[in-house]
């Protein structure tokens, strides 16, 4: 029973992981570019919605989607001013402007009239209830972080495969100038591909902020490499590839902690990125020349 | 058209960035005072510097620490002997790099003789190194890691603090859970990366066992954590009468949170670092934890300075504001009894230091520049901390 238990926390912390895990693979598909600055949407996210439901009066379901709009157009910001003039540039322009963007938002936030440095706790929008069923507990808190996750990715897999931005995107993925000469807007789709990864980052970002109540301006960073790692080892590119590689990361650092130890979780988490980049470049689900959106 | 889009954004950038480490260096200076030497015959200055965490995770205790550094010396009209004192103040951001950086700064640029700070240990002990290094005398008012005024068995002479250390600390909690509260198991969860934590961990460990109680789980976690969960499943399985949690009140609030969620009942204990008034009192709720002093101690010392402090910051002061008023007196003293700004003369001042009648109790030093002293233990009870009891070393 305690298994099942730790099964079901490795569960809540991979699904939020899955959330900004999509984003990061989505932009390396459509730009082949890791935007470094991702973890930090997340956290912009997470102060939106605790604004939203804390301070402005919100109902919950309203801060969340204030906090998916507003991420949206700050990660379409961030493309068009730190990514899109380096788009023909080498490769290490980019990552290297993804870094300043993040390390950027980290700090404009840390301002005292921004966000400020401090921690803050969040006060939960709605009561916790907690079911047991035999020795299990359960949370609404859970119950809620799967059933708006599991939404989302349907939502996500209907918009890539069966709509015409979806088609857009998939073209933008596999070649720029083609996707172009096909009379695709090819800077618009980059642009709706960032602002759908920066919405789920935000929603991570608030669920995140729920489960675990205390936000600051530095709590995207590790969210961020763990989601990243996640992409990596699921294989970059491939958004089933993002969800499952979540998924497992969340088991593998419940279970490190849980039956290994507390002090090895992260050692392990990363030496994964390490073993994957080694043995499968490509992550699990990666072929080479698959088609990737 | 790129490159040229691309120069503009670097120059903002750039603007920027210059603009932000201007604005953060202006944050950490204090105005210039009025004590540039009127006339050249003028008075004799020395230069102190203040650091705490003024921001960040920990920022109620650089707060508390800065009101009471700046009331201690107004109480003193700002002199030593026959010193006039200027000061400085920096923040640490409870950053350890950060900490060495604006200390450095202190002593390289600001040439200050003295420094009062910082909170916590880890930022603590990478300073003490510089400024014993630089022949400048450090006190702080709360690190209580011992490494703090040793390294490797080594006396750091310029270092002294006011507040006792983790091994006293953890025995003390160990002590309390086992004689006052008659517990038999414990489980302990610490920050694998910060000295504070790791050493009240250890020692109220070594200490609890010691005494016939036994520790079930002794879990690591890393500083950026925020899911427990893993963990305290675990230990909610095994059922201990106490979870000793010594890490600061963020922190502890949050692992609180989640074990009470857990089902976890057992009792929290922890250290000084549970003092600030951001405690999630609520969750913490009949906790005990171990500090330097209390409020409601009824020594007329202690009667005189809450007062004094209420009068000024319309707020009781916690121990944090306490030992920093303690050890700004007490270099304030040192100063004027080695009546020189020769830093050598001042330590050995500080160090011959004996029942100095401080309000956390009289501080006599001893070899290793750690007072003696007792501790109190304090529980949450309805959204205030009150006092328990005394437990002396």
């Amino acid at each position: 029973m305690e298994f099942l238990a730790q099964v079901i926390n490795g569960l809540q912390l991979g699904l939020v992981y899955a959330l900004i895990a999509l984003g990061y693979t989505m932009v390396y598909g459509i730009v082949k570019l890791i935007n470094f600055a991702h973890g930090d949407v997340f956290m912009v996210g997470a102060f939106i919605g605790y604004f939203g439901f804390t301070y402005w009066g919100f109902p919950f379901p309203l801060a969340v989607l204030t906090s998916m709009v507003v991420c949206s157009l700050l990660g379409v910001t961030i493309e068009r001013v730190a990514y899109k003039p380096l788009r023909y540039a080498p490769k290490i322009a980019a990552l290297i402007s993804a870094f300043g963007m993040s390390l950027f938002l980290e700090y404009f936030c840390s301002l005292k009239f921004v966000f400020g440095p401090n921690f803050r706790v969040v006060k939960r929008p709605f009561e916790e209830v907690y079911w047991h069923l035999g020795g299990l507990t359960i949370s609404n808190i859970q119950v809620t972080i799967f059933i708006v996750v599991v939404v989302m990715l349907i939502i996500l897999q209907y918009l890539i495969y069966r709509t015409k931005t979806g088609m857009a995107m998939r073209a933008v993925s596999v070649d720029h100038n083609t996707a172009r000469l096909m009379g695709v807007n090819v800077d618009n789709t980059i642009s709706i591909t960032f602002a759908i990864g920066s919405a789920f980052a935000a929603l991570g970002g608030v669920l995140y902020s729920v489960a675990y109540p205390q936000i600051y301006p530095f709590m995207g960073i590790m969210p961020g490499l763990k989601a990243f790692t996640a992409a990596v080892l699921g294989g970059i590119g491939i958004i089933p590839g993002a969800v499952l590689g979540a998924l497992i990361m969340g088991q593998v650092e419940t279970m490190t902690s849980a039956y290994l130890s507390s002090q090895l979780r992260d050692a392990i988490a990363f030496g994964i990125l390490i073993l994957v980049l080694l043995i499968r470049p490509t992550g699990i689900l990666g072929r080479t020349e698959t088609e990737k959106v | 058209m790129h490159l040229k889009r691309g120069w503009v954004i670097f120059l903002l950038v750039t603007i920027l960035a210059v603009a932000l480490v201007a604005a953060g260096c202006g944050g950490q200076q204090q105005p210039k005072q009025e004590a540039k030497p009127a006339a050249p015959s003028g008075e004799k200055v020395i230069k102190v510097g203040f650091i705490g965490p003024l921001t960040g995770d920990v920022k109620t205790f650089g707060e508390s620490t800065k009101n009471a550094f700046l009331l201690a010396l107004e109480q003193a009209g700002a002199k030593a002997g026959d010193y006039k004192i200027e000061y400085v103040i920096a923040d640490d951001r409870n950053d350890a790099t950060e900490a060495v950086n604006v200390a450095t700064k202190l002593i390289t640029q600001d040439k200050v003789k003295a420094i009062v700070g910082s909170v916590t240990s880890k930022t603590t002990i990478p300073i003490s190194k510089v400024a014993n290094d630089n022949k400048v005398v450090l006190i702080t008012s709360t690190a209580t890691n011992p490494k703090v005024t040793v390294d490797e068995g080594k006396r750091k002479e310029y270092v002294f603090r006011a507040c006792f250390i983790d091994p006293f600390q953890g025995t003390v909690a160990a002590k309390f859970a086992l004689d006052n509260l008659k517990k038999k198991t414990a489980a302990v969860l610490y920050d694998q990366g910060n000295d504070y934590t790791i050493g009240l961990a250890n020692y109220f460990k070594d200490a609890f066992e010691k005494g016939g109680g036994k520790v079930l789980a002794f879990e690591a976690y890393a500083q950026g954590d925020t899911d427990f969960s893993a963990v305290l499943t675990k230990i909610a399985k095994l059922n201990p009468d106490i979870l000793y949690l010594p890490d600061y009140y963020q922190k502890v609030s949050l692992i609180g949170k989640q074990a009470r969620e857990k089902g976890i009942k057992a009792i929290f204990l922890g250290g000084d670092g549970w003092d600030s008034k951001d405690l999630d009192f609520a969750t913490m709720e009949g906790g005990y934890h171990t500090n330097h002093y209390s409020a409601s101690d009824p020594r007329p010392e202690v009667k005189k300075w809450v007062e004094q402090y209420k009068q000024k910051y319309n707020e009781t002061p916690d121990a944090l504001a306490t030992l920093c008023y303690d050890a700004t007196n007490l270099l304030l003293n040192a100063i004027k009894t080695a009546n020189s700004d020769d830093t050598a003369k001042i330590k050995d001042a500080l160090q011959a230091t004996a029942g100095f009648p401080a309000v956390s109790g009289k501080i006599t030093y001893d070899k290793d520049g750690n007072p003696v002293k007792a501790a109190a233990i304090l529980q949450v009870k309805g959204g205030k901390f009150e006092y328990v009891a005394t437990v002396a070393p």
